[in-house]
C-alpha cells in the first residue's frame, strides 16, 4: 500500500506494508541511512529518530503509526555544509570513533533539549543510558551534548535557529 | 440558668475528655544514648539483620531516587497527603544514631519514635509490630552499622487534621493489633516462617491489600488487590488473575529472580522487591511462596483447564511458522499494530526473561485494568546495570491515545476470556497527560533502590 511520511520537512510517497519497521522505509526506500540497523529488537539505541519531537526506536516503529506525524533523522538536523549545534559540537568535541551509535544518541539529545534546553549533564547522562556506545567514546558524547546546549541556549537568546 | 450549666457541663466533658485523650495518646521520650561503636556488634548479628532489612525493603521507601541508601527523603503521596521517609542511617543528629535498641524495638512495635512522636502508618508498623525482639535486633545491628548520612527529610505535606499526629493513637486503637507474632503450632514449621514474614517484616498487604477510608488496611479484604503509586498490585488469593495458576514452586523463583517463565517478570514497585528477594536465604523466599500458595489456595479443576488451555494457545503460537503477516489490517488499528509491533516477541520462541512473555499467559492482559500495560508499553522496561535483564523499548513517543486504546483493546479481546475493561481510554489519556504519574523502576538485583536515571516519569 502507499502511505505518505513526512521526512525531514518533506513528504515522501512510500509504497510499501503498513507494519514496516520506519527505520527500514527510512534506509531502503528514502536513501536516508543516518539511522542505523543495531539489535532490531529496540534495545540498543542506534536507530532512534524523531516523531513529532520525541525520540522513537524507528526499528521497532511500523509506519503505519506515523499517518500524519513529523518524523525527524539525523540527516535532518543540517548539512554537510551547514551542520546543526548538536552536529557541530559532536564533530569539534570528536565524539564519534566508530559512529555506528552517534545518530541515535544525538537524536535523543536533540529531543532532550527541545524539551528541556536547560538539561544539565546528570539529565543527559539518564536519558542516554538506553543507548549503547560499544566504543567507550561516552564522556566525549556527554561533552558534546553539553556543548550544544549551551549553543542552542545562544543561539535561542541571540534570536537564531535552534537546529 | 438552666441551660447555663449544662453548657458549663459540656465544656468541663469536654476538657476532660480532651485530657483523657492526650494522656491516652502520650508517648514518652526514650533517652537518648551516644552512638554504639560499630565494632560492639556482632558481625553476624549484622549480616542476619541486613537479611532481614532485605525481606522488609527497608532500602525501597528509606533512600530517595538517587540518594544514599537508607538516608530518607522519598516522597511518598497517600490520600491524605505527601509523607517523606527518615533517615534511618545511624547518623547522631539526622538519622537514628542516638536511638538505643529499646527505641527501634518500640518503633517497630508501636510505630512511636524515639522523642515519643506518633508515626504515620506509611511506615507499617501494622505489620512490622509482629516482628520479634531477636530479630528487631539484628535488624537494630545492621542499621547501626551502615554509613552515618547527614540528611534530613522534606517536611511533610499533610492537611488538616492528619497533620495532628496525636491522633494516631485513635488510629492504632482501632488497626494496630500488637504483636510479636504468635506462630500456630497446628502448621509446619515453614507455613509459620512465611505467614510471619509475609504478615510481618515483609508487609505483602501493605501494597495487595485494598485499603478504608482512614488508609488501614481492609482485614475483611486481605490480599484483594489494590492499586499503588498507579501500578496495580495484583490480588494474590484466591481471586488471582494469572491465566497459569501460581504454586509454591513458581512464585518461589518469580520471588528470588524476579521472572517466571508461565508469568513474566516483576516491573514497578516489585522490582525492588523481588531484587532483594534475591539477596536473602532461599528459605525464606520459599516460605513466603508457600503461606501466599496457601491464600491462593489449590487451584479447582476449571482454573486448571483454563491455565492448560492459556499455555497451549501460548505454545501453538510460538511454533507456528514465523509467517509474513500479511493484511495486518484485516483486525482492526489494534491488531496491526500487535501484529507489527508487538508480536516480533511476543509470540516468539524465546521465553521470559530475556523474550517477551506470550501474551496468554500474561496476569497484566487478565488484570482487572490495563494500567500495568498501559506503563509497560508507554515507559518500557527499563533494563538492570551491570548484569543481564529483561527490558522492553518505550512507545510513549509515538504512540498516540487512540493507537493505544485500540492495542489494549485488541490484546484484552484476543488473549483473554474476561470481560473488555471499561476504563481504558480514561486511563491512557490520564496517563498520557501525565495526571497519572508513573514510577519506572529498573529490573535491577543490584541497585539499593530506584536511581534517579530509572525514575522516568511523563513529560
Amino acid at each position: 500500500m502507499t502511505l505518505t511520511l513526512s521526512v525531514n520537512g518533506k513528504a515522501h510517497r512510500v509504497d510499501a506494508d503498513p507494519e514496516t519497521p520506519l527505520l527500514y522505509v527510512l534506509r531502503d526506500d528514502l536513501q536516508l541511512n543516518g539511522a542505523k540497523y543495531g539489535c532490531g529488537i529496540g534495545q540498543c539505541g542506534s536507530c532512534t529518530v524523531l516523531v513529532d519531537g520525541a525520540a522513537v526506536l524507528s526499528c521497532v516503529t511500523p509506519i503505519l503509526l506515523l499517518e500524519g506525524r513529523k518524523v525527524t533523522t539525523v540527516e535532518g538536523l543540517g548539512s554537510l555544509d551547514n551542520p546543526g549545534p548538536m552536529q557541530r559540537a559532536f564533530i569539534e568535541e570528536q565524539a564519534a570513533q566508530c559512529g555506528y551509535c552517534i545518530p541515535g544518541m544525538m537524536m535523543r539529545a536533540q529531543a532532550l533539549l527541545q524539551a528541556d534546553p536547560g538539561a544539565g549533564e546528570a539529565a543527559i547522562r539518564a536519558e542516554l543510558e538506553p543507548h549503547l556506545c560499544r566504543c567507550g567514546t561516552h564522556m566525549r558524547i556527554v561533552k558534546a551534548v553539553m556543548r550544544a546546549g549551551e549553543w542552542m541556549r545562544q543561539n535561542a537568546q541571540s534570536g537564531g535557529a535552534t537546529g | 440558668m438552666r441551660a447555663l450549666r449544662v453548657l458549663a457541663g459540656l465544656v468541663v466533658l469536654l476538657v476532660l475528655g480532651a485530657a483523657a485523650f492526650v494522656a491516652f495518646a502520650w508517648r514518652s521520650q526514650i533517652d537518648p544514648v551516644d552512638p554504639p561503636a560499630q565494632a560492639s556488634f556482632d558481625p553476624a548479628l549484622v549480616t542476619r539483620g541486613g537479611e532481614l532489612a532485605a525481606l522488609g525493603n527497608c532500602n525501597v521507601c528509606h533512600t530517595r531516587p538517587g540518594g544514599e541508601p537508607f538516608a530518607g527523603g522519598l516522597g511518598i503521596s497517600t490520600p491524605f497527603g505527601t509523607i517523606h521517609s527518615t533517615n534511618i542511617t545511624p547518623d547522631p543528629e539526622t538519622g537514628i544514631g542516638r536511638w538505643s535498641e529499646a527505641a527501634f524495638s518500640r518503633s517497630m512495635r508501636q510505630g512511636v519514635d524515639r522523642g515519643g512522636r506518633h508515626l504515620y502508618p506509611a511506615f507499617p508498623y501494622d505489620h512490622f509490630t509482629l516482628v520479634t525482639d531477636e530479630d528487631n535486633r539484628a535488624l537494630y545491628a545492621f542499621l547501626m552499622t551502615r554509613k552515618a548520612v547527614a540528611a534530613s527529610p522534606p517536611e511533610n505535606r499533610l492537611s488538616f487534621p492528619f497533620n495532628l499526629r496525636l491522633l494516631l493513637a485513635g488510629w492504632k486503637a482501632l488497626y494496630l493489633r500488637e504483636g510479636p507474632f504468635q506462630p500456630d503450632p497446628a502448621r509446619p514449621a515453614e507455613w509459620n516462617r512465611g505467614r510471619y514474614l509475609a504478615e510481618g517484616l515483609s508487609h505483602c498487604g501493605a501494597c495487595h491489600t485494598p485499603r478504608g477510608r482512614f488508609g488501614a488496611e481492609r482485614r475483611e479484604a486481605a490480599y484483594a488487590g489494590a492499586e499503588v503509586e498507579n501500578w496495580t498490585a495484583y490480588a494474590i488469593d484466591a481471586a488471582s488473575p494469572a491465566p497459569v495458576p501460581w504454586d509454591a514452586e513458581s512464585l518461589t523463583q518469580y520471588l528470588r529472580h524476579g521472572w517466571q517463565e508461565r508469568h513474566g517478570v516483576s516491573r514497578g514497585p516489585m522490582a525492588p522487591v523481588t531484587a532483594n528477594l534475591g539477596a536473602v536465604p532461599e528459605a525464606d523466599a520459599r516460605a513466603v511462596a508457600v503461606y501466599i500458595a496457601g491464600i491462593m489456595g489449590a487451584p479447582d479443576q476449571q482454573r486448571r483447564a483454563r491455565g492448560e488451555a492459556a499455555l497451549a494457545a501460548a505454545q501453538g503460537e510460538s511454533e507456528a511458522p514465523l509467517a509474513v503477516r500479511a493484511g495486518a489490517g484485516a483486525g482492526g488499528i489494534g491488531a496491526a499494530i500487535y501484529a507489527s509491533a508487538c508480536e516480533g516477541c511476543h509470540s516468539g520462541r524465546r521465553p521470559p526473561p530475556f523474550g517477551g512473555l506470550n501474551l496468554h499467559l500474561s496476569t497484566a492482559v487478565n488484570g482487572p485494568n490495563p494500567q500495568n500495560i498501559i506503563n509497560v508499553v508507554l515507559f518500557g522496561l527499563p533494563a538492570a546495570k551491570g548484569e543481564p535483564s529483561a527490558m522492553m523499548p518505550a512507545y510513549r513517543g509515538v504512540l498516540n491515545e487512540s493507537q493505544l486504546v485500540a492495542l489494549l483493546d485488541h490484546m484484552r479481546e484476543r488473549f483473554s476470556d474476561r470481560p473488555a475493561w471499561t476504563d481504558t481510554r480514561e486511563r491512557v489519556a490520564a496517563t498520557l497527560r501525565g495526571e497519572r504519574r508513573i514510577t519506572v523502576y529498573r529490573m535491577d538485583g543490584t541497585t539499593q533502590a530506584p536511581p534517579e536515571s530509572s525514575m522516568r516519569t511523563t513529560p
